[in-house]
């Protein structure tokens, strides 16, 4: 029997109406995260991870957002179609989200210890006293002071007040935590050490997690599975080795050649040529035909679909399509 | 915090021996001579000449200034009004707390009902009720108080009988006034509450908030709402200081003995010492209410309290 996944996302479109038109934010998304898992979520600014990460989680601001198309099953309950009550009661309990910017996602006029203790007292019966105890101990568990539980998020520095922000985060042990990257805002020193309390906890807690980022080093360091995605549509999924050791779509392929090399001496930077479309156009074919090297006819004007390189490794590219079809001949 | 006080205490002391020495020349300037008021037209000019002189209106103007300024100093003393001889701040003080209560009544209407509306509106932002809001605050902020004033009087008193239309002291009489006043209140602080609660609804740590589970009611009040709060504060502050003053409008249409009217009545009769005493007077309140207004803020926002 197939195990269950944790979270399943199937053929899931988003879009935004703006004044410049709809823009088509997310495209038939497909992926899944099974227990204990760490996907890393990656693909450029714009590219439609944080709409994804903000519709799992039942906080697209509607509107302008609107799903059109698709289910999320987070432990086999559509979280689509939930009731409010329902999603308030996994928010934070079952799943919970570390924004990327830990200046702004602290309320200011509450002592941090509180906004501790607001979240385990919606998901728990506990005494205020209690759940007071409990805050310390998550501050201690991140490397802050307990005294500290009494200042305000305006007197800590920003690594530090990220740890206050994954200290509310795992307050209720959720089974799936959302990193939206987390340390995109902060300086590499700090970044290093973030990223490490997150990687501790995610082992010790035994949580799944979704790592948004741009940062392939941090995929590689920490991620089971990888998605790289491009203009709202996840491109190429598959497990970390056979991203790193057999990268199929050209864009992939693109943005491993973009990361500078230790051991040649290169004037210019590989990189990926042009633009990514304008999220308000839809592009006829391949939305990322028009920058591929590898372009060919049908790309122009047909959408690729899945193909399976292997059982844990999929693509969206006619170029891996056509080996199949010629193998199945 | 105590160190801020004092400072803003020293400077509110400046503000108001400014604010002294441009009403004392300001009415210099204007037409229409006190002694005369006083005396009638027919007074010979000798009779006025004595007058002047024992009034002490003869002198260089800084030194009538100067001893204006020492009688405040020395007796705590504003001055005695020409027209009914009895001292200027017994004369305030009979009408102020009527200016008070009116100035209460209004402001309470304005908060509740402003930031009630405010929020509706802000949650319920672009929708049709949110342009209804905005379109009767555009109103209640543009409408002249006393055309409200009177048609409130034309239907309420003369059409249906149901409110006094004029004096002051039973609850009644305080009910269309302070309704009236308070709608320009109210609409100055719904677009306000509206405009802030904007600004602070988009921010991530509402989001934060809404990621814990929290209901939508507790995010609006105790996250976004909170954080809201200065610069309404600052709006119900400054209105709350302007309707201290005297709402002189409104205290006319309604005939209420308030600071406003006082300061009408003395400006008709040229009654100088009035004039000078209240506008002292009512730049001292608004002043207060002002540094009232600033230590709040250190109680809403902790990041003013430990600067």
């Amino acid at each position: 029997m197939e195990k269950q996944n944790l979270l399943d996302i199937k053929n899931l479109s988003v879009e935004y109406k703006t004044e410049d038109g709809i823009v088509y934010a997310v495209n038939e998304l497909n992926m899944e995260i099974g227990h204990k898992e760490t996907l890393g979520f990656v693909g450029e600014t714009g590219a439609g991870k944080t709409t994804t990460a903000m519709t799992i989680m039942g906080l697209l601001p509607t509107p302008p957002g609107k799903v059109t198309s698709g289910e999320i099953l987070f432990d086999g309950r559509d979280m689509l179609k939930i009731s409010d009550k329902e999603r308030r009661g996994i928010l934070g309990e079952e799943i919970s989200i570390i924004f990327q910017d830990p200046m702004t996602s602290l309320n200011p006029s509450m002592k941090v210890g509180d906004q501790i203790v607001e979240m385990i007292r919606l998901h728990k019966t506990i005494s205020k006293k209690d759940a007071m105890e409990e805050a310390n101990k998550l501050l201690e568990m991140v490397g802050i002071r307990r005294e500290r539980a009494n200042d305000y998020p305006h007197q800590f520095s920003g690594g530090m007040k990220q740890r206050v922000v994954i200290a509310i985060a795992l307050a209720c042990q959720p089974k799936l935590i959302i990193a939206d990257e987390p340390t995109t805002a902060l300086d590499v020193t700090i970044q290093a050490q973030v990223m490490n309390l997150i990687k501790g906890f995610k082992e010790t807690l035994g949580t799944s997690m979704i790592l948004i980022t741009h940062d392939l080093g941090i995929v590689a360091e920490i991620c089971d599975k990888v998605a790289i995605m491009y203009a709202g549509q996840v491109v190429e999924y598959a497990d970390v080795e056979s991203i790193y050791m057999n990268p199929c779509h050209p864009y992939t392929k693109g943005l491993f050649n973009s990361i500078p090399k230790l051991d040649t001496e290169e004037e210019w930077l590989e990189e990926i040529h042009g633009l990514p479309p304008e999220p308000t156009e839809r592009i006829e074919g391949c939305s990322f035909s028009p920058r591929c090297p590898n372009c060919m006819k049908i790309c122009k004007h047909k959408k690729p679909g899945i193909t399976y390189i292997d059982e844990k490794h999929y693509v969206r590219c006619f170029l891996y399509e056509n080996q199949e079809v010629k193998t199945d001949e | 915090m105590l160190k801020f006080t004092l400072k803003r205490l020293a400077s509110l002391l400046l503000v108001l021996i400014g604010v002294s020495f441009l009403v004392f020349m300001l009415l210099s300037l204007t037409p229409g001579d006190p002694v005369r008021m006083m005396l009638g037209e027919s007074a010979t000019p000798e009779a006025q000449e004595a007058l002047r002189k024992e009034m002490g209106l003869d002198d260089p103007l800084l030194v009538q200034y100067g001893r204006y300024m020492k009688n405040i100093v020395v007796h705590q003393d504003l001055g005695t009004s020409y027209s009914t001889q009895r001292p200027v701040l017994d004369e305030i003080m009979n009408v102020f707390p009527n200016t008070v209560q009116l100035a209460v009544a209004a402001m309470v209407i304005a908060i509740i009902l402003g930031i009630f509306l405010g929020i509706i509106s802000a949650v319920k932002q672009n929708s049709l009720l949110d342009n209804i809001v905005m379109v009767l605050a555009l109103i209640g902020t543009s409408a002249p108080i006393f055309w409200i004033g009177i048609l409130m009087i034309l239907l309420f008193s003369v059409q249906l009988g149901w409110l006094p239309p004029s004096g002051f002291g039973s609850f009644e009489q305080l009910i269309m006034p302070a309704v009236a006043l308070g709608m320009q209140s109210t609409a100055v602080v719904a677009r306000m509450t509206r405009s802030s609660m904007l600004e602070v609804i988009r921010q991530d740590f509402v989001k934060t908030a809404r990621a814990k589970g929290q209901r939508e009611i507790v995010v609006i009040l105790k996250h976004v709402f909170r954080n809201a709060l200065i610069p309404i504060i600052t709006v119900v502050g400054l209105q709350f200081g302007t309707l201290l003053g005297g709402a002189m409008l409104t205290e006319v249409v309604f005939s209420i003995p308030g600071v406003g009217r006082l300061m009408i009545e003395a400006i008709k009769q040229r009654d100088f010492p009035i004039v000078q005493g209240s506008v002292l007077f009512v730049a001292a309140c608004f002043s207060l209410v002002n540094l009232a207004v600033d230590l709040l803020y250190a109680v809403v926002d902790p990041k003013v309290s430990k600067e």
